[in-house]
């Protein structure tokens, strides 16, 4: 188990770059996700992390050593692959056993430790199967398996999850977790999917075009995110995003979505946003903030008058979809007080979660 | 009502199923018909010469007889004379060793190029991998002459050691070729989890891709064997001894004398040449077929 760092890190092919100035600190036993869309370099920083490709620029250091110009042998960490990665011609022992036997371990440590890992992961009765014989869920708990006898510095997950099923993803993402909090050895993750991230990780890092957006726990990110990138990736759906104009309403600031909606700021963000008064921004508000006007504990709200576009019944929420000035905004309401598209419903907007972006530098004011 | 609701669609059902049964009946007809005019056209030249070569010399000298029917008995004679009594057996055991030996040299060279080429991504190496296949695509007809001088040039004219030498040009460039096709179907994660858990290229090599590929190494290896037990221009151009001949061109050369040719035993002789690679393509057909179909589906 070790921290590890990247400075500066960097990579190129020719003239393309994929990964630009990466800087981490990822202490020990942290479960660090990076999450991104796809070609926004996560996985290409994971693969560096892992010695499978080389570094343009920076350095990489695993438990304080350097490990720029090592083999991913040396590195000491163990990688689970998104198509599991297992060898097809030998049996499940086999697969997890591997790697030490090819670092010349005795033989009694190699079945205690692919025993013990087995019992972790629930497939003692397995061992003696091949891959073939194994559902998708069983060869991912192999891969993992095959990870955890090696008992490395760190583990590096790549899109692990994102070959199974819906429910088999939901519940191995818990599985995974229940590993990290037994073992505890530090976790690079890496994902596309925003909720996968924040159910798992300590620290999430959210990457687009190679550059990291923004890095904090995942309620942080949630709830502060600092570009408009961030706004709309996490969450499920996104953040609404209304162009807006901020205006001066007299000692107060309204923000004006449409000729007919405009919103006072609470006071206090007013003198957050002053500087931007007169100027367009992007107005942001999760659809959890735009709910039914009844019961009381819908927080410091404006309520206003819409036509449903859409309606669709989640079960426990239902989302209602409108548009504001031609832009589509969801909201959250109620089952019981959601009405049928075409008909006019009142939502009511809690500011106090609002956020505005600045379109030109597209970051969170 | 409902009763006439569900009769409609149940008919109409029916009626899919028949023309379905028709159809297939009539495609499996047909696929008959064809198979069964293929098997007779290629069964036809072995049946002849299993028949002729458990006719005795006095039979087939009498031009009387129908020629695809025994009529005075079978007799195991004709193999009797040609295995004892002629160099059949030394061509026999020259071809053995030959075709080992280039199989062996075979597998060892064109796995390791197309382990190379197809895995370990270098500059130049598609360049390479195409190049290879070029050099098969030159016909042995053409290559015996300046084969010849190289041949003479390093003192194995007339012995079979050349054949070691030589065959191996031919079934190095195809060999690797399929290869390097099965090689790069196997996932690239494979190799770098195998690299991870810290194995070099070496023990890549044989724990992961070999065993992997085996179906395709087979495919590589019947190959190799079929070409090299049925070569026929290089040991006609570079072997003149009869303890040097194999069976290819020795059956034909010591069998057919002027203008006498001993039918009998030229049909013993290739029915017994014939065993081998009858034998393994009987055990390996499976391996074969996987091999050749390779890439086809992820396994």
């Amino acid at each position: 188990m070790a921290e590890v760092t990247l400075r500066n890190v960097g990579k190129r092919y020719d003239d393309v770059v994929a990964v630009s100035n990466v800087n981490l600190d990822i202490p020990n036993h942290e479960f660090l996700v990076l999450v991104g869309p796809s070609g926004c370099g996560k996985s290409t920083t994971l693969r560096m992390i892992a010695g499978l490709e080389e570094i343009s620029d920076g350095e990489i250091s695993i438990g304080g050593e350097v490990v720029n110009d090592l083999p991913p042998k040396d590195r000491d960490i163990a990688m689970v692959f998104q198509n599991y990665a297992l060898y097809p011609h030998m049996t499940v022992a086999e697969n997890m056993s591997f790697g030490l036997k090819l670092r010349k371990f005795p033989k009694t440590e190699i079945k205690l430790r692919v025993d013990n890992a087995a019992r972790i992961l629930d497939i003692t009765e397995l061992l003696g199967r091949r891959p073939k014989q194994l559902s998708g869920g069983q060869r991912q708990r192999v891969a993992m398996g095959r990870a955890i006898v090696r008992n490395p510095k760190v583990f590096l997950f790549d899109e692990p999850l994102s070959n199974l099923d819906a429910k088999l993803r939901v519940q191995m993402r818990t599985e995974i977790k229940r590993v990290h909090q037994k073992v505890k050895t530090t976790t690079v993750y890496v994902t596309h999917d925003q909720v996968e991230a924040m159910t798992l990780a300590d620290r999430v890092v959210v990457m687009n075009n190679g550059k990291i957006e923004q890095i904090g726990t995942p309620n942080d990110l949630y709830h502060h995110p600092k570009t408009r990138f961030v706004a709309s990736f996490i969450g499920s759906p996104g953040m609404n995003l209304i162009p807006a104009k901020l205006e001066n309403n007299g000692g107060g600031l309204n923000v004006r979505l449409s000729d007919k909606l405009s919103f006072h700021v609470p006071e206090s963000r007013a003198a957050r946003y002053r500087t931007h008064t007169g100027k367009d921004v992007l107005f942001g508000l999760r659809p959890e903030h735009l709910t039914e006007t009844r019961g009381s504990e819908n927080g410091v709200g404006q309520e206003f008058q819409i036509t449903l576009d859409v309606v669709e019944p989640m079960g426990m929420e239902t989302m209602v979809f409108f548009k504001v000035d031609g832009t589509e905004v969801c909201g959250r309401v109620e089952p019981t007080a959601a009405k049928n598209s075409g008909e006019e419903m009142q939502l009511r907007a809690n500011l106090d979660h609002m956020h505005l972006i600045d379109p030109a530098t597209n970051v969170v004011l | 009502m409902s009763t006439a609701a569900i009769a409609v669609p149940t008919t109409k059902r029916i009626g899919v199923g028949v023309s379905l049964r028709r159809n297939r009946r009539w495609a499996l007809m047909t696929s008959y018909f064809f198979l069964i005019l293929f098997a007779i056209f290629f069964l036809l030249p072995p049946y002849y010469m299993v028949v002729t070569a458990l006719k005795s010399d006095a039979e087939m000298a009498r031009m009387a007889t129908n020629p695809w029917f025994i009529f005075d008995g079978a007799t195991l004679d004709q193999f009797k004379i040609l295995l004892t009594q002629t160099d059949f057996l030394i061509f026999f055991k020259n071809t053995a060793i030959v075709t080992v030996c280039v199989v062996a040299i075979t597998m060892v060279v064109s796995v390791l190029a197309a382990f190379a080429l197809g895995r370990m991504k270098f500059w130049g190496s598609g360049m390479l991998a195409t190049g290879i296949f070029l050099t098969y695509l030159v016909p042995d007809t053409l290559l015996f002459i300046p084969m010849f001088q190289i041949v003479k040039s390093i003192g194995l004219l007339n012995s079979y050691w050349g054949m070691v030498l030589v065959y191996p040009t031919l079934t190095v460039p195809f060999c690797t070729w399929i290869m390097i096709g099965y090689f790069q179907s196997i996932p690239k994660e494979l190799d770098e989890a195998a690299l991870i858990d810290g194995a070099g290229h070496m023990q890549m090599l044989t724990k992961i891709f070999i065993p992997v590929a085996l179906p395709g190494i087979i495919a590589a290896m019947i190959f190799a064997f079929t070409v090299s037990w049925a070569a026929f221009v290089y040991p006609m151009a570079f072997l003149y001894s009869a303890d040097q001949q194999v069976l290819t061109v020795g059956t034909v050369t010591s069998l057919i004398r002027g203008d006498v040719y001993k039918w009998g035993m030229l049909m013993a002789g290739a029915l017994v040449a014939a065993a081998p690679p009858l034998v393994i393509y009987a055990f390996l057909m499976d391996y074969y077929i996987a091999g050749l179909t390779a890439g086809a589906t992820k396994g």
